[in-house]
């Protein structure tokens, strides 16, 4: 259990670091900017008490949000999506149902799982920071291609570092 | 009470999620305030010396542009010194340099921190209330306008950037003097738009825009960018005049902030003006 605290506590840590040293001076085209910082909610335990999830999303996201100087824009996406995982696997249930030793990991339930479940909450992740941010639905479709692009490299950077860290 | 308490406990889950978002709107609406009274922005001491340190490290990679820029840089400065140039004067006039009094001084900066990729970009700069910087100086670099100071600690600064839309800068052609204000749009990272520029002002691609020197915080004449485009508002009375920054905000590492000592004067004066 202890173990499992220190271990996510790193987590939390250099994904933080990682997003505001490297990942927020990575541009493309000029105003694509992928958000990995959220992996951390997709890799806690699947046992993690929902109010838990919640609170690791707004400390999370407040730890962002002062590095980039944009208070409560990324707080309110990352509770968002913290609110969204529990519903999310409960609608895509795994066929045998969940098992609480296992990593929430595509090696465990399959790719096809492991997709509906990372790209649905890191599209409500993204939906929600991106119209917070801009806080109008005028220009909506200029957003919504803004969205996109994000979501596209985001998705991309999440799939690509769990490949490194397949586990049974 | 006891059904009220059953729905509360029934709901946890639910109002803690509502409890955290409306926190997090809260602070969306009030960034401005909340950064200024608390800790919670990038010039605080942990963030402020993550970001010094990396950028100690990444701004060895960029030494050799860097040279070359400073050393352009001296040499446009030279050019304007006295000694390089051949008196033609016939008529001298006699000037006492008592009549002289600087209005603004220059604190030279270096950028720890900066994004373009955000509707609300900031910088951070290694300078800071020990050095003399307080809050809405302006800050340029050696190729034109930046943007203006916001928060202060002991040695950090943040900037508002020129690309963020909560930001409005008084400036005008260089040619024919008019002005207007210029806003960023939100797109792209190397153009903003001036507008209040009425039809009949003759305006051509590649006018220079420079800044008017009428909001007492930039002084009047440092260099924006050149027309890219002019756009007519249908059923309005002012161009949309598209502006390519001088300034490459991708790509900037040492930066002058500007202290207008004669500001706190200016501003008392006109608030006393506009009271009436």
């Amino acid at each position: 259990m202890i173990k499992d605290l220190l271990k996510y506590a790193v987590w939390f840590i250099v994904l933080v670091i990682f997003q505001l040293l490297i990942l927020n001076n990575i541009q493309f085209s000029g105003y694509v900017n992928p958000y990995m910082y959220i992996l951390l909610i997709l890799i806690l335990p699947y046992n993690t008490p929902n109010w838990a999830l919640l609170i690791i999303g707004f400390l999370l996201g407040l730890s962002i949000g002062i590095g980039n100087n944009t208070l409560g824009i990324n707080t309110s996406a990352t509770v968002f999506m913290a609110f969204a995982r529990p519903i999310v696997l409960e609608i895509i249930s795994a066929r045998e149902g969940y098992d609480t030793e296992k990593q929430l990991h595509f090696s465990n339930y399959g790719i096809k799982w492991y997709l509906q479940y990372s790209l649905s909450l890191i599209l409500a992740h993204h939906l929600f920071l991106f119209f917070i941010e801009v806080f109008t639905f005028s220009n909506f479709f200029y957003t919504i291609w803004r969205i996109l692009l994000s979501f596209i490299f985001t998705s991309i950077l999440i799939l690509i570092s769990q490949l490194f860290f397949i586990r049974k | 009470m006891k059904g009220l308490l059953r729905f509360l406990l029934q709901h946890h889950l639910f109002l803690l999620f509502v409890i955290l978002e409306v926190l997090s709107i809260y602070m969306v609406i009030n960034y401005n305030d909340l950064q200024k009274k608390s800790f919670l922005n990038s010039s605080n001491s942990i963030y402020s010396s993550v970001y010094n340190k990396y950028e100690n490290i990444t701004s060895f990679f960029s030494l050799s542009n860097t040279n070359k820029v400073l050393a352009s840089e001296n040499a446009n400065l030279k050019n304007k010194l006295l000694s390089s140039y051949k008196s033609n004067k016939i008529i001298v006039e006699e000037i006492k340099d008592s009549i002289y009094k600087q209005q603004f001084s220059y604190i030279p900066a270096k950028v720890i921190n900066n994004s373009t990729n955000k509707q609300h970009n900031y910088l951070t700069l290694n300078k800071g209330k020990n050095q003399g910087i307080t809050e809405s100086c302006a800050v340029v670099s050696s190729t034109g306008i930046v943007g203006i100071v916001k928060d202060v600690s002991d040695n950090y600064c943040t900037v508002l950037s020129v690309l963020n839309t909560n930001i409005y800068i008084s400036s005008k052609i260089k040619k024919n003097l008019y002005y207007g204000s210029l806003h960023w749009n939100g797109k792209l990272y190397n153009r903003t738009v001036l507008t209040e520029i009425p039809f009949h002002v003759n305006v051509l691609i590649g006018d220079t825009i420079i800044t008017s020197g009428y909001s007492s915080i930039f002084p009047e004449g440092e260099m924006i960018g050149t027309v890219h485009n002019i756009d007519t508002v249908k059923g309005g009375d002012f161009f949309n005049i598209y502006v390519d920054l001088s300034t490459d905000f991708k790509n900037i590492k040492y930066v002058y902030v500007i202290k207008n000592l004669y500001k706190i004067e200016q501003n008392n004066l006109e608030e006393l003006s506009s009271d009436d």
